[in-house]
């Protein structure tokens, strides 16, 4: 806890050490102003310095890969010069202090770092996690997240096609609000974050600089939460999507216009970041005079000025010929533009403010000297006792089991959540929200973009090795079942306090996951997020990983499979490995409260000839569906109730999680389907769902399913 | 023949308008909302988004765009206008058709496929369809809530059932010649089967009919 007597670095986040630093590198004290510039800098935030030393593990290699991590968004080649920018982001905190505008301004902040590339942002992704609807307080973060999402995304005119939605107690002091984006362009349309040669004339676009959102980085998005955190509210920035939405067709017909030789977004630590990254990426020295900065408000600061996250703005630089057009194109847009600076030979950031030098640093200093931790970790000593628990569900009523898991808000519809969104705009949505993964046409070619995230907070609990590498393919195996084949990851790592060694070792553990399943199916990370610190008095949330894929589909399927096309007297198969117990982690624990237990590793083997069998059938099969949450028995029921019609099957281990699994619905008589994966293990028809003699009504069960968030948010507004 | 869809800072389905008018080969320019001359066109569309960001009033900025006047001329010509969600609502604040919109009634935005029924086939978005007609496309709005306290607006298109509250659960409503139509859901997202329904394009096939009889 800092009071205000403490000296300004601790006031700004920083440790003694890290100030000790920043005079190393300046031989003096450091000024208010640079010192401003650092603290948001050097945060967790914005220099990954605990986890930086771990990301280097990512396989980030190649053909596909045009631009990897490190830049506003990963960058792949889709074929044909097509290219597809991609990106994930967290805003946690902010959306915890006040869910509306954290949820809204990670929406903006996504998009920015998208169309950034040159690109056009074509979809948005969220994944959002809250403890139970139970609690008032969690019901308040959910509704509040949501209508901020839509709120932002439906004016901002991009549309949201899907996400999860995930409940925990672990999550109750501390949301998760991920957002995934994916734009596409040109290939000749590809801008980079880069200042350019001396000379060039940095523009500042969009809205007004005001004081909001200062520190954000530093003070919001890198400590943890105790209880008075809601006095951080003023660190939470107010997003405009309309500001916003004039933005991005500006910025589009800047980068088709090649007006623009670099561009970077405004999003965390503000003008500091903006100047410094695209002045150290290109090796040259830019001078910034504060004075024509355009604000909102009198007699801002100079260290205001740098630090402010005021949303909706862009930093281009231009050649000096092209700025009198970039300011025309920007007045035809009606959003407001001013130079505030221009590249310098050498590697000096100037800054200026009323006449005076304020600042005067090594550009790159701010990104490249940023610190860099090895911070302690070890295994977890409760782990051992967690992994042993067993749990072999041995005795459940398989029909109330089901109706239960149906009626589970994680599990049950998202359409209250997704019906909230535009997820139609474009004309793009071929398969939506609802579904395994999303499937996106790209009109004028045969191409579709298959996209899925996946997290599981409860499976990397108990082996987050496992449990990560469980996401990849889970995720690939998602986009197959749309006919497409995996192209590219993007990761959000939301963690718990970094101190502490026991959470470094998840983080270790979760890293290596994911690059294992990575390479195993021959597939880069292209970009990511760190999210740490998500901590309530003390209590870390479950690791959490979340892993966005993008697959293609080159041709995408003329006729793409969909859950509500089973009809009467069509077979039901199971193609994967046999399953085994497989309740670890599983959503049937969650409904007796356990957690306990070794998950089933991947088995990058079947793996990968799963999704390639998957892929190659979504061109010919009217149903396929991943096996996921709940088991085979909640993915039975999905596909019922999307057709209306029941079925009957017999199978060993209904709920088991195990990987690599989905269900094939199709005519009877599929002869092609390879023997040693493929079991047959029922047929539709009926009007119940029957599983090993058991049966559900499928009026009960579609019920159940239907209403699971709306009757999980009436049931505790009454209680 | 070609039609104007008029573009505000905050219009977002422009282009899925353009879309789907070329689909049934139509022809249409994006305009931008400060032209204030549309002479060498036959029709204009305002379609849905956010004009000026819905501040103040939804289509309460957007009616005193310079464009407008242009607008306000095809209608009393008795050109076809049409205005599309947003621009339904920016077509009620000009005062080319009756009423106004309030929030949906159940306070929150709805975006799904809807099932709507023809009462009106005299209007340029219903002319050739029969009476009772069943059209299912998307609903993508907060603001779709119609309220008229005059009680004369000639409905031309109906919820079948009644997902946001609006009047005598009106869907489309016209001006009396007919020519100005509005309408709350979306028929340029019903023009393609593999998007889930192709119910729109009777409606936009209509409009594009009208422009050569207007």
């Amino acid at each position: 806890m800092t009071t205000l007597t403490d000296p300004p670095h601790r006031l700004l986040g920083m440790t003694d050490a890290e100030h000790q630093s920043v005079i190393d590198i300046l031989g003096r004290d450091p000024r208010p102003a640079e010192l401003a510039m650092y603290s948001v800098m050097w945060s967790e935030h914005c220099s990954y310095k605990s986890s930086r030393t771990h990301l280097s593990r990512f396989p980030t290699e190649g053909e596909q890969v045009i631009v990897g991590p490190g830049e506003n968004a990963g960058v792949v080649d889709i074929g044909d010069g097509w290219l597809a920018a991609i990106r994930i982001e967290s805003h946690n905190h902010p959306s915890f202090v006040e869910p509306y505008e954290g949820a809204a301004t990670g929406v903006g902040g996504i998009l920015r770092d998208v169309f950034t590339m040159g690109a056009r942002p074509i979809a948005l992704w969220d994944q959002i996690r809250f403890g139970p609807l139970a609690d008032p307080g969690n019901r308040y973060l959910f509704q509040g997240v949501v209508s901020g999402i839509a709120g932002y995304g439906n004016a901002v005119g991009v549309p949201t096609v899907g996400g999860e939605i995930e409940f925990d107690p672990c999550y109750s002091g501390n949301p998760l609000v991920n957002v995934m984006c994916l734009g596409i362009l040109r290939r000749e349309q590809l801008v980079l974050g880069t200042a350019g040669e001396p000379g060039s004339v940095a523009i500042l676009l969009g809205r007004a600089t005001g004081r909001d959102g200062i520190g954000g980085a530093s003070v919001l998005a890198s400590a943890s939460f105790d209880e008075e955190s809601g006095e951080k509210r003023p660190s939470v920035q107010v997003g405009d999507p309309f500001e916003e939405k004039k933005l991005i067709e500006a910025c589009l017909e800047l980068y088709e216009r090649r007006l623009v030789v670099g561009v970077q977004d405004l999003g965390a630590a503000g003008l500091s970041c903006a100047t410094s990254e695209p002045a150290g990426r290109a090796g040259v020295g830019i001078e910034v005079d504060l004075d024509a900065v355009h604000t909102r408000e009198p007699g801002m600061t100079a260290p205001e000025l740098l630090m402010s996250e005021s949303q909706e703005r862009m930093l281009a630089f231009a050649r000096p010929e092209d700025v009198e057009e970039v300011l025309a194109v920007a007045a035809r847009w009606e959003i407001e533009s001013a130079v505030v600076g221009r590249a310098t030979p050498g590697e000096t950031l100037t800054v200026y403010h009323g006449g005076q030098v304020v600042a005067e640093i090594p550009a790159a200093s701010l990104a490249d000297a940023a610190p860099l931790y090895e911070r302690p970790m070890s295994r977890p000593d409760w782990l051992d006792e967690v992994q042993a628990r067993s749990f072999d569900g041995s005795g459940l009523d398989i029909g109330q089991t089901l109706l239960e898991l149906l009626s589970d808000p994680a599990i049950g519809s998202s359409a209250w959540v997704h019906e909230q969104y535009d997820h139609m705009l474009f004309l793009n949505t071929v398969i939506g929200p609802g579904s395994d993964g999303t499937l996106l046409r790209i009109k004028g070619s045969e191409k579709g973009l298959a996209v899925s995230t996946d997290g599981n907070g409860r499976l990397c609990y108990l082996h987050p090795r496992i449990g990560s590498a469980r996401l990849v393919y889970e995720a690939a195996l998602n986009v197959a079942v749309t006919g497409a084949r995996p192209l590219a990851v993007v990761d959000n790592l939301n963690f718990g306090n970094p101190e502490k060694p026991e959470v470094m070792w998840q983080f270790r553990q979760a890293v290596e996951g994911i690059s294992e399943a990575c390479e195993a199916l021959g597939i880069p990370v292209v970009g990511g997020n760190v999210s740490f610190y998500n901590e309530t008095d003390g209590v870390d949330i479950h690791p959490t990983p979340v892993v966005g894929l993008l697959g293609l589909a080159d041709p995408a399927p003329a006729d793409p499979p969909r859950l509500a096309r089973a009809t009467e007297g069509m077979d039901i198969w199971e193609i994967g490995p046999e399953a085994t117990t497989g309740l670890a982690g599983s959503a049937v624990q969650r409904l007796f409260g356990e957690l306990g237990g070794m998950p089933t590793a991947a088995d990058p083997e079947a793996g990968r000839r799963i999704i390639e069998l998957a892929a190659e059938l979504a061109h010919i099969a009217p149903v396929l569906h991943d096996v996921s949450d709940g088991g085979t028995a909640v993915a039975l029921a999905e596909i019922c109730i999307a057709s209306g019609m029941g079925a009957s099957i017999e199978i060993d281990h209904p709920f088991s999680e195990d990987p690599h699994r989905f269900l094939l619905v199709s005519e009877p008589g599929s002869s092609g389907l390879p023997d040693g994966p493929a079991r047959q293990i029922g047929r539709m028809g009926g009007s119940t769902i029957v599983i090993n003699g058991r049966s559900v009504a499928l009026s009960d069960a579609a019920n159940a399913w239907r209403h699971a968030i709306p009757r999980a948010l009436e049931d505790s507004a009454t209680t | 023949m070609r039609v104007a869809v008029v573009v505000f800072p905050g219009s977002n389905c422009e282009q899925d308008v353009v879309y789907a008018l070329e689909s049934l080969g139509g022809e249409a320019d994006l305009v931008w909302h400060r032209q204030d001359d549309l002479s060498g066109y036959d029709g204009v569309i305002i379609p849905g988004g956010f004009a000026h960001g819905d501040y103040l009033r939804t289509g309460a900025i957007a009616q005193l765009s310079p464009v407008m006047s242009e607008v306000k001329r095809f209608a009393e010509e008795g050109r076809p206008v049409l205005g599309i969600c947003n621009g339904f609502q920016i077509l009620c604040e000009a005062g080319l058709l009756p009423g106004g919109f309030i929030a949906n009634r159940g306070l929150s935005f709805i975006c799904r496929f809807v099932d709507l029924e023809v009462i009106d086939t005299e209007t340029i978005v219903t002319r050739g369809l029969e009476p009772g007609r069943r059209v299912r496309i998307p609903l993508n709005s907060y603001q779709g809530n119609w309220v008229d306290p005059t009680g004369a607006g000639r409905v031309v298109i109906r919820y079948l059932d009644d997902p946001n509250g609006s009047q005598d659960r009106a869907a489309a409503v016209a001006n009396d010649r007919g020519n100005v139509v509005g309408i709350m859901p979306h028929p340029e997202r019903g023009v393609d089967e593999l998007l889930g329904s192709t119910d729109g394009q009777m409606l936009l096939n209509s409009y594009l009919g009208s422009l050569v009889t207007a």
